[in-house]
């Protein structure tokens, strides 16, 4: 099924009679496989309205994430929050589209500074699982009207209802951009540098540490200011940094963004959330190789397929997703991490009232 | 503003309920006395009053799950309290309510610079978390006007913004952690000091639900370095389209000042008469503020400047001091102040497309003259967030409801031109009837029954955010 308006997909859910596989673009493959109708969003699109001025954008959910890219650029702005193309990570075709953006909640680096894509989505537009057209937020960038329902249907990937229409704030495009790089550091000696790297009034806007151990911290701004901040960075920092500029940098960044490590590479790949400073204490709890970003904020573990490495992390302060690996262990091994029961009460709680016949991407978050 | 009666069921139960608190409280943290209870009878909408049944202070997690289990078990409605300084009636209570006030927990409980987070107890004030980290070269972003009072738990309830979320973003941008207590007593911890929540964005959905959902009693919050500087421009335009489109150039030129502030000729003039900060005779007036090294201030600036100058201001001042820095906010800083010295006013707070601007200050003009009462208008133009102060008479019969229909209209303006009710106040009970003209009945009913997961016999803050009647089967329940 492929509706062409909101009212084509408001009849469309209502009288679904099984499970339906809500899909943007599908090249954000993630959690429990789901066995059901097809529907595709891609015929809901366009960009309905675009302000420079006001640095607000409205687009159909199925848009091509590709086509608002095209349309900020050429008005020198952006989506602030880097979101991540898992293509190449996930070895899959397709179009990228802006409600599966925001269904996966993708942020990329520039999280640390700008938020995430949650932070940045300002309204949207959905079909609960009844077929209800319900509307939250708008397009102004200040607004507590009401519940925030525009940040639970980030990242609820289209278990709470399928969007139809989502509004952005958007950023300038700065002038430059430029990074610092080092030699290959232990995690422990690189969390501690990220930090206090983000610690400085420089403004990082990107904290990681590659595949291969070497910490990279970008800056962006006029072109004087990051020279300026480069510079001062260097200095507060000590030690010796390469210096990346122009497009090198923004390719690091988009290599960092993508997860590019472990592009093509054999073995599952889980996304893990933790707090920097017990990022260490993850890694060698892992044992297999780890991209960080957000300033050890964000793990990305390469291990070997089917491996339970949640189990193997035990218990810490935050969460792990499974983000690739075979159908196989996708069916066994919950994707998402599992609540506390009292959380997970309210998880299926508001699965019951906004999906209540189980038809939207039933138990793909588990 | 309707309130709904007070249920004479909750009310018999009175002896019996503060009896049951008795044995989970200190002494100190169960208020009975009537004239210790007035103190809690309003908050900073102070039109409407309402003495609670009893307000309870409690000092710890522990004891809030305490109170609310008992009250859940009671069926007696629960009204959270921060500080007391909604201006939408957020913590107003209902004499069948029991406030609960978080002022005594005010705890640090915990700062990491390496991390970049602070975790509270939410009753500490908005400026005493910056003041905690400020000496190590940190703050904490969202600063409401109200900040030296304000607590962090009304500012949570709220999603509370200010002047400087063009750059930083509001409430829910620095949030990563609360501490949850629900109407049953159940405690749950949402986020931490991680960037990201697992499955549902929990936290999200917490933040800016006006105490409707749990109580948060302690709170993960995000701090950032302190900029090497900061200095503004102040520009005087002689109309109001002309210091809108200087506000879109400005944007679109791709400077990102961390406020831009907007005044209008009413506002400039009380401004100056009250703070003598030396503001130009004009129509409209910007104060635009950038951040960073001097270098990098006068490069903004004189990109911001060179932008102004196509727009031919009257006055084009940028600070060579910190003391004229002081000068050019002193003036909008006190802006509420100065309207509070020469009239009872009323301060709107909705929030319209910036493109907007030029075309809904004229309206707000004309509709003015039609209701006879005189309105300044002040606010982050940056962003959209209006703040029109409607000045009236408190002691003349009939302007209160005068202004408040005519706070109505503008605000149904603000919604017609693509905007919302509230930028960062909250709706409260003052915009709760207006809730209608922003949504559609399954708007609202998507919204309520977030609610009815949480908080299953609507006994949390029942009477606000939601019309009466859209709530009312709900809330008899």
């Amino acid at each position: 099924m492929r509706p062409a308006s909101e009212e084509e997909l408001s009849g469309m859910v209502r009288a679904a009679r099984g499970p339906l596989v809500v899909r943007g673009g599908g090249t954000r493959s993630v959690g429990r496989p789901v066995a059901g109708e097809m529907l595709e969003t891609g015929d809901l699109s366009g960009i309905r309205l675009y302000e420079p001025g006001a640095l607000t954008l409205v687009a159909g959910a199925g848009t091509a994430l590709a086509e608002v890219e095209a349309a900020l650029a050429a008005e020198g702005q952006r989506l602030p929050f880097e979101p991540m193309d898992m293509r190449a990570l996930l070895g899959i075709e397709g179009v990228p589209t802006v409600g599966g953006m925001v269904s996966a909640n993708a942020s990329g680096p520039r999280r640390v500074q700008a938020g995430a894509c949650r932070d940045s989505l300002i309204g949207v537009r959905f079909v609960d699982g009844t077929g209800t057209i319900v509307k939250n937020g708008g397009r102004v960038m200040k607004n507590v009207t009401g519940y925030d329902l525009v940040k639970l249907m980030a990242g609820a990937w289209g278990t709470l209802g399928v969007l139809s229409e989502c509004s952005f704030k958007l950023l300038p495009v700065p002038e430059a951009q430029a990074s610092l790089r080092s030699a290959a550091m232990a995690p422990q000696e690189a969390v501690a540098m990220m930090s206090r790297a983000l610690g400085t009034p420089y403004e990082v806007n990107g904290a990681a540490r590659d595949a291969e151990g070497r910490v990279a911290l970008r800056i962006e701004g006029f072109d004087a200011q990051v020279r300026y901040r480069l510079a001062a960075l260097e200095e507060a920092l000590g030690g010796d940094w390469e210096r990346v500029e122009g497009a090198a940098s923004a390719e690091l960044w988009q290599g960092i963004r993508d997860v590019t490590a472990f592009a093509g590479h054999a073995g599952d790949v889980w996304r893990i959330s933790v707090r920097p400073s017990d990022a260490p204490e993850i890694v060698a709890r892992a044992d297999c190789p780890v991209v960080m970003d957000w300033g050890g904020g964000l793990l990305w573990a390469c291990c070997d397929p089917g491996r339970d490495l949640r189990a193997d992390l035990g218990a810490f302060r935050g969460h792990a997703t499974l983000i690739r690996g075979s159908e196989a262990t996708r069916a066994a091994l919950p994707a998402f991490q599992p609540e506390p029961a009292p959380v997970a009460a309210l998880s299926a709680g508001l699965r019951a009232k906004f999906d209540p016949r189980g038809v939207l991407n039933p138990g793909l978050m588990g | 503003m309707d309130m709904p009666a007070a249920n004479p069921a909750t009310l018999a139960k009175r002896d019996r309920v503060l009896a049951r608190l008795a044995e989970v409280l200190p002494e100190q943290a169960l208020i009975r006395d009537e004239a210790e209870r007035r103190a809690y009878e309003c908050d900073a909408l102070t039109a409407y009053t309402c003495l609670p049944m009893a307000v309870v202070l409690p000092g710890t997690t522990a004891e809030v799950a305490a109170v609310l289990r008992i009250c859940h078990e009671e069926r007696v409605p629960i009204v959270p309290r921060g500080a007391g300084t909604s201006l939408a009636g957020g913590s107003l209570a209902t004499e069948d309510a029991i406030i609960l006030g978080v002022a005594r927990m005010r705890d640090v409980l915990e700062v990491d610079h390496a991390d970049r987070i602070i975790r509270v107890q939410t009753g500490i004030t908005n400026l005493a978390v910056t003041g905690e980290v400020e000496s190590d070269g940190f703050f904490y972003a969202p600063d409401p006007s109200s900040q030296l009072a304000c607590a962090i738990a009304g500012n949570i309830a709220m999603n509370s913004g200010g002047a400087h979320c063009l750059k930083y973003g509001v409430t829910t941008n620095n949030l990563l952690g609360v501490t949850l207590v629900q109407m049953d007593g159940t405690v749950i911890e949402l986020g931490g000091a991680h960037m990201d929540a697992a499955g549902y964005d929990l936290l999200g959905l917490v933040c800016g639900s006006e105490g409707q959902l749990g109580v948060v009693t302690e709170a993960t919050l995000r701090i950032l370095p302190k900029p090497e500087g900061a200095r503004p421009v102040l520009m005087g335009f002689d109309s109001s389209e002309v210091a809108g489109a200087c506000v879109s150039d400005i944007i679109k030129a791709g400077v990102l000042p961390v406020a831009i502030e907007f005044m209008d000729r009413p506002c400039i003039r009380a401004c100056e008469d009250f703070a003598k900060a030396g503001y130009p005779d004009c129509e409209a007036l910007l104060i635009v503020e950038v951040e960073g090294s001097q270098d990098e201030i006068d490069e903004q600036l004189g990109l911001i400047t060179q932008i102004a100058r196509r727009h031919n201001p009257v006055e084009l001042r940028e600070s060579q001091s910190e003391e004229e820095s002081k000068r050019i906010w002193l003036g909008r800083k006190s802006a509420f102040g100065a309207m509070g010295s020469i009239n009872d006013y009323m301060c709107l707070d909705g929030t319209i497309p910036v493109s907007s601007l030029p075309f809904v200050l004229r309206r707000i003009g004309e509709m003015s003259q039609e209701f006879g009462l005189d309105v300044a208008n002040v606010f982050h133009a940056g962003d959209g967030n209006m703040h029109p102060l409607i000045l009236f008479d408190a002691n003349k019969p009939g302007d209160l409801e005068l202004c408040e229909a005519f706070g109505a209209e503008i605000l149904k303006l603000c919604v017609e031109a693509g905007g919302c009710l509230t930028g960062e106040h909250g709706v409260g009970i003052e915009k709760r009837d207006l809730m209608s003209v922003q949504f559609a009945p399954e708007d609202l009913e998507a919204q309520m029954r977030i609610k009815d997961v949480f908080d299953p016999h609507w006994l949390l803050n029942p009477a606000k955010v939601f019309p009466l009647e859209a709530s009312a089967t709900r809330r008899a329940a």
